[in-house]
């Protein structure tokens, strides 16, 4: 650990990766906290996945990936309301429908473009490999995030609790669920790096539903949400530098290691806590 | 000034199905107006309409002659408990604090003036003890009284109630319908989309009486009658006061 502080102080690359990683953790919480609230948790691991052939696009014509994951973040996104809207499909099955055929467009177009390596990288994540630009990518999109989420608070409570209401008194409902795919999108493609295109989803779901077991408001919700998504990602950094490990899977772990924590001894919610609070009154009973 | 709504012609369909066919009422400000009709009759879609939450294929909602989109801020409503994330992490305090934020507007957030406001709603509706419980630890009765005391917190002049008093408590009844006829006699237009008849000569001035068509509409009196309930529910109907079913 000491060694980690010390090398931290020593390499820039380390230190580019630490301060994405905690970035990138911050909005994955911030950003799924409300995923999670509104239902959306497979949306998100949809316009993760489905990014993919937006970043090949973009290797193939020599332009920042950013570009070309955000378009197809967002073509994705209208394509599964579009399906979901205009037909009988039920919302998960469009989803799956329009990821996979995504995803699997991404596959062969890298394979395409470049070697299986990259693909790996893309993939699962690889956070010491972070480029000065890939920092600056994120750390502004990260402000971005935190900017639009701190300004409109009020109208994504209210619309994440009770649509009706916010549609009655005027918010463009439909506008501000597009607002937050958007956004999901540009977190999903400052993510890529650190945690990979399959494992966005576990940033994005856990650290958020681990918060929803320790508190009943939102604020606190996204707070400890963020903080919860940026420890897993250092953590997830520094088994990644030390054991030379890809940062995704283990930032995952570590994510879903917190979630089990909280699902057995939060105070409220925790399975152990419920159990012995009923055989508590099962005995004073 | 009286408040005035015209729901002139309106009719709504859903994927080609029609579900309010030409549906016409007028109503002025300072009644308590039930909407009555069997299950499927298009109630919850007719107050969606009024609040222009759905598309209408024809017709218009207007207030005061202006369209619905103009005096948004005007209109309260209370959502279906059905229709509610009651898992959500929120306070009832918060919940009632949502009121406010109608006329708070883009950019401004409920300051300490706002959340007395709030906390004064929650005393009208006699849930002030509970304002820092999260709402799913509340009865169903309570859950829609915190949702009374946000509609209260809107300070609107039109209230919209989706099925207030389904799988409530008694007093929790007696509480809400209370504070309706409150608001009635301040001279509010409150609404009431109903399930139970036998309470409807009590609780209501006018109703709206409809399935898929309108039926009738107008003082309870005149409208709650045999003939129209056995139109309404298209079966033959009693009407023994206290225990008004359909046979």
């Amino acid at each position: 650990m000491i060694d980690f502080i010390h090398d931290l102080q020593t390499y820039a690359f380390l230190q580019k990766a630490f301060t994405t990683s905690i970035m990138v953790g911050v909005i994955c919480g911030v950003i799924g906290s409300f995923i999670v609230l509104r239902g959306m948790a497979l949306m998100g691991d949809a316009i993760s996945h489905a990014i993919l052939p937006g970043v090949a696009i973009s290797y193939m014509l020599g332009i920042n990936y950013f570009y070309g994951a955000v378009l197809t973040g967002v073509l994705t996104a209208f394509g599964i309301g579009a399906i979901t809207q205009n037909s009988r499909i039920k919302s998960d099955s469009s989803i799956g429908l329009v990821f996979s055929a995504f995803f699997a467009l991404g596959i062969i177009l890298i394979n395409r473009a470049k070697s299986a390596t990259d693909l790996t990288q893309i993939l699962f994540g690889n956070v010491l490999a972070v480029r000065t630009s890939d920092m600056w990518l994120t750390l502004a999109i990260g402000g971005l995030v935190l900017l639009v989420v701190i300004i409109f608070y009020k109208e994504l409570l209210i619309s994440s609790f009770d649509e009706t209401m916010a549609a009655a008194y005027g918010l463009p409902t439909r506008f501000i669920h597009y607002a937050i795919m958007f956004l999901l999108t540009l977190v999903t493609v400052a993510s890529l790096q650190t945690v990979g295109v399959i494992l966005v989803v576990s940033l994005l779901i856990t650290p958020a539903s681990t918060a929803y077991l320790l508190t009943n408001r939102l604020s606190v919700m996204v707070v400890l949400s963020a903080i919860f998504g940026a420890l897993s990602a250092v953590i997830g950094l520094y088994f990644s530098f030390l054991y030379n490990m890809p940062s995704g899977p283990v930032i995952a772990l570590v994510t879903t290691a917190l979630f089990v924590l909280a699902f057995l001894f939060s105070p409220k919610q925790g399975l152990l806590v419920r159990k012995l609070k009923s055989a508590n009154r099962k005995r004073y009973a | 000034m009286k408040d005035q709504i015209r729901v002139h012609d309106v009719s709504v369909s859903y994927y080609g199905n029609p579900v309010l066919v030409d549906v016409s009422f007028t109503f002025t400000s300072g009644n308590l107006i039930g909407i009555l009709g069997p299950n499927g009759a298009g109630k919850s879609t007719l107050m969606k309409a009024m609040l222009g939450l759905i598309p209408n294929d024809k017709g218009s909602v207007e207030i005061n002659g202006k369209p619905i989109k103009e005096v948004r801020k005007q209109i309260a409503y209370v959502p279906q408990r059905s229709n509610i994330d009651w898992n959500f992490p929120i306070t009832v305090k918060d919940t009632v604090l949502l009121g406010t934020y109608p006329k708070l507007g883009l950019f401004h957030r409920p300051k300490k003036e706002h959340k007395e406001w709030a906390m004064q709603c929650l005393e009208q509706v006699g849930m002030a003890d509970f304002a820092n419980q999260q709402i799913g630890e509340l009865s169903g009765g309570q859950q829609q009284r915190v949702f009374l005391a946000r509609a209260l917190a809107q300070q609107a002049d039109i209230f919209f109630l989706d099925e207030p008093f389904v799988g409530i408590d008694v007093s929790s009844e007696e509480v809400i319908i209370g504070i309706l006829k409150l608001l009635r006699d301040e001279g509010k237009l409150v609404f009431v989309v109903h399930h139970d008849l036998t309470k409807v000569k009590h609780y209501f001035d006018e109703l709206v009486l409809i399935n898929k068509n309108l039926i009738a509409a107008g003082p309870v009196q005149e409208i709650f009658t045999t003939e129209n309930m056995t139109r309404a529910y298209q079966r033959p109907f009693s009407m023994v006061e206290g225990s008004e079913v359909p046979l």
